[in-house]
């Protein structure tokens, strides 16, 4: 299995053959119960696009952001993150590059609850090995950068939802991810707040050239990327232009 | 991934949750003292028998008399009288024996001024302190030469001292047994509890010879109550007692086949036994204390399994910033170390306390040494660890997604 590309900057950052996810119940009637959620997905994401997926609930578009993530694996095919094969990834090296090379925002934030801002975004350091202060100071630096400068001490209940986001996004960039996977990241917020994030979004993929993988059901959220992914029923259905 | 770090989360978590941690710490705390104060007692009653045995003094036999029988009925051992001052001497003369106390004893009233006491009043010659080992606080215990003229003198022991005289010094001053006016030649250094049970102190001493003439009277001038004999050395203690067997048989005229009028006790054998006992005691209270702490360590993998579950979610978003699986189990098995280690130390200072409580309340000698500390401490990080396990490994194998997709 050629997983080693040549060149690996040249390659596409995402590239996904034959993906297939199925789930397994037991539901203790009749057996186990197989549900197909994946089929036969192909995708390339090259370095600095900023991509949105859509499709209704049950179209897969959770399940692929999970394996996109290496949250989850898949039951065939194959995903080359940044040149790796990912299933040929130990269990560490996995959490490695969850935490290196992916930063991810989700919709119902998944902040800690009960620490403070400055802690929420300095932890994934914690785990790279970065010392106490220097992890603090990146992380009082990137909530600069979102404007949370004064809210580093709050804990998330004393923040609203757009602050919030704004945290779990400092927390996702504070590593120098290469990617973003967003999950329904508005999903949670009022038109204007929404507004607010995705410029955040649109410039983070503007001037810094990150990559970013969105995952949406609404067009306008949608129409802040620059290509569109739509699922169907577990297969993609459109690729290209964002108007479609 | 730094481990000061991972400690700090742990910390972190274990104050958001301080009534949990404190309730689960308190299963560990009382676990850990119920052992600390266990062994310091059953230490404490090992010491108390190793001191009884000490001041019975060492290598020591007791000749008793032998039972009476009055035909088929057979009388307690020691009810005849059938030792005398004579077989007393003719042991002492034996080649393996150091020294003989022959002894007997009354109980009679005592008076000094307005004070009485009843107590023990014991017969002995001069040697009966060479062979207890016991020397006097203040003044002489009487000599040879009072023994043979069989003079009005007495050595008190420190209960008799004390309820007699109170703070006067008894060195020189004149008491009264039955009604007899005895001169006080000194007073004893405090013996403690003796193996069955009694005050060594609760007694006074006074020459045999006075004793047998003046006090007690007898029905057979001569015969003794008892005697305690003094080996030469541990090594020929098995000899001794076979001498004394066959020396005491021949002055008795027992032929061959008869029953022994007497009884001789190895009183090291009994000292084993004794120690043993007190052995057995402290392994059976330290093992009904390590099952309360068995408890508290079920407690301490209960409370983390609940912790594991209510934070499922937590756990994955954690995985999903780049925890690996390691970094959580250390996160976790820490919770339950530091639950363990902080309950530990607390049990250890409550432990600590409720022995010397103990000791004050119940009068009890109570031995806390460092080794049963460290034993206790140690028992508990095990505990943590034992139990902390479990439900760390299984927050460490949730799978992320799942983790994360649980309300």
């Amino acid at each position: 299995m050629a997983s080693v590309q040549p060149d690996s900057s040249a390659a596409p950052l995402i590239r996904v053959e034959n993906l297939c996810k199925t789930y397994s119940l037991d539901n203790g009637i009749n057996g186990t119960v197989n549900s197909q959620v994946l089929y036969d997905v192909s995708l390339n994401i090259n370095r600095g696009e900023f991509v949105a997926i859509m499709g209704h609930s049950g179209s897969g578009k959770s399940t692929l952001m999970n394996l996109l993530g290496c949250l989850d694996t898949p039951s065939s095919g194959h995903y080359w993150l940044a040149g790796r094969d990912v299933a040929a990834l130990a269990e560490n090296e996995l959490a490695r590059v969850r935490n290196h090379t992916i930063g991810f925002v989700f919709q119902g934030f998944n902040l800690l609850k009960r620490m403070t801002a400055l802690d929420n975004v300095a932890t994934p350091l914690l785990y790279a090995g970065v010392g106490r202060a220097e992890s603090r100071r990146r992380a009082l630096e990137l909530l600069r950068q979102t404007g949370l400068g004064n809210f580093a001490a709050y804990q998330p209940n004393q923040l609203s939802g757009g602050q919030q986001q704004r945290v779990a996004i400092s927390r996702a960039l504070v590593n120098n991810p290469q990617l973003i996977l967003a999950d329904e990241p508005t999903g949670n917020l009022d038109t204007q707040t929404s507004g607010e994030i995705m410029a955040v979004f649109e410039r983070l993929n503007r001037e810094q050239g990150i990559t970013i993988v969105l995952v949406t059901h609404e067009n306008d959220i949608a129409a802040y990327a620059h290509r569109l992914v739509r699922l169907k029923d577990g297969r993609v259905v459109h690729d290209g232009g964002v108007t479609a | 991934m730094n481990l000061l770090a991972i400690i700090g989360e742990a910390l972190r978590a274990l104050r958001l949750n301080r009534l949990r941690t404190g309730l689960t710490m308190l299963g560990m705390i009382i676990g850990v003292a119920a052992v600390v104060l266990m062994l310091s007692i059953g230490q404490g009653a090992q010491t108390t028998v190793n001191q009884a045995i000490a001041s019975m003094g060492s290598n020591l036999f007791i000749v008793l008399p032998g039972a009476t029988s009055s035909g088929a009925m057979r009388q307690s051992s020691g009810s005849a009288q059938t030792l005398t001052l004579g077989d007393a001497q003719a042991v002492a003369n034996l080649p393996s024996i150091k020294a003989v106390a022959p002894i007997i004893t009354g109980t009679a009233q005592l008076n000094y001024g307005a004070n009485n006491w009843s107590t023990v009043v014991t017969g002995v010659t001069p040697d009966y302190f060479k062979v207890r080992n016991w020397s006097t606080e203040d003044g002489e215990v009487f000599s040879d030469t009072d023994f043979r003229s069989a003079a009005r003198v007495v050595v008190l022991g420190q209960v008799i001292a004390k309820n007699l005289f109170g703070d006067e010094d008894p060195t020189g001053k004149t008491i009264r047994i039955k009604k007899s006016p005895f001169l006080v030649t000194g007073v004893l250094a405090a013996k403690g509890q003796s193996l069955d049970g009694r005050d060594q102190d609760d007694s006074v001493f006074i020459p045999l010879t006075t004793g047998q003439r003046q006090i007690f009277g007898s029905q057979f001038p001569g015969t003794i109550r008892f005697m305690m004999v003094q080996g030469k050395s541990t090594e020929v203690m098995e000899e001794a007692e076979s001498e004394i067997n066959q020396l005491l048989r021949q002055r008795h005229r027992l032929a061959e086949g008869m029953d022994s009028d007497f009884t001789v006790r190895n009183m090291a054998a009994l000292a084993a036994v004794a120690t043993g006992a007190a052995k057995v005691m402290s392994l059976m209270l330290g093992a009904i204390a390590s099952v309360s702490l068995l408890v508290g360590g079920i407690g301490i993998m209960n409370i983390m399994l609940v912790s594991v579950t209510e934070r499922t979610r937590e756990i994955g978003i954690r995985m999903a910033i780049g925890a690996n699986r390691r970094a959580i189990l250390t996160q976790f098995l820490l919770e339950a170390l530091v639950i363990c280690i902080l309950g530990g130390l607390a049990g250890v200072a409550l432990g600590i306390g409720g022995a010397w409580a103990v000791s004050q309340a119940a009068d009890m000698v109570v031995v806390i040494t460092l080794g049963m500390v460290g034993l206790a401490f140690l028992f508990a990080s095990a505990v943590g660890i034992f139990f902390g396990f479990y439900p760390a490994r299984k927050a460490a194998a949730l799978r992320p997604v799942e983790a994360l997709r649980y309300e």
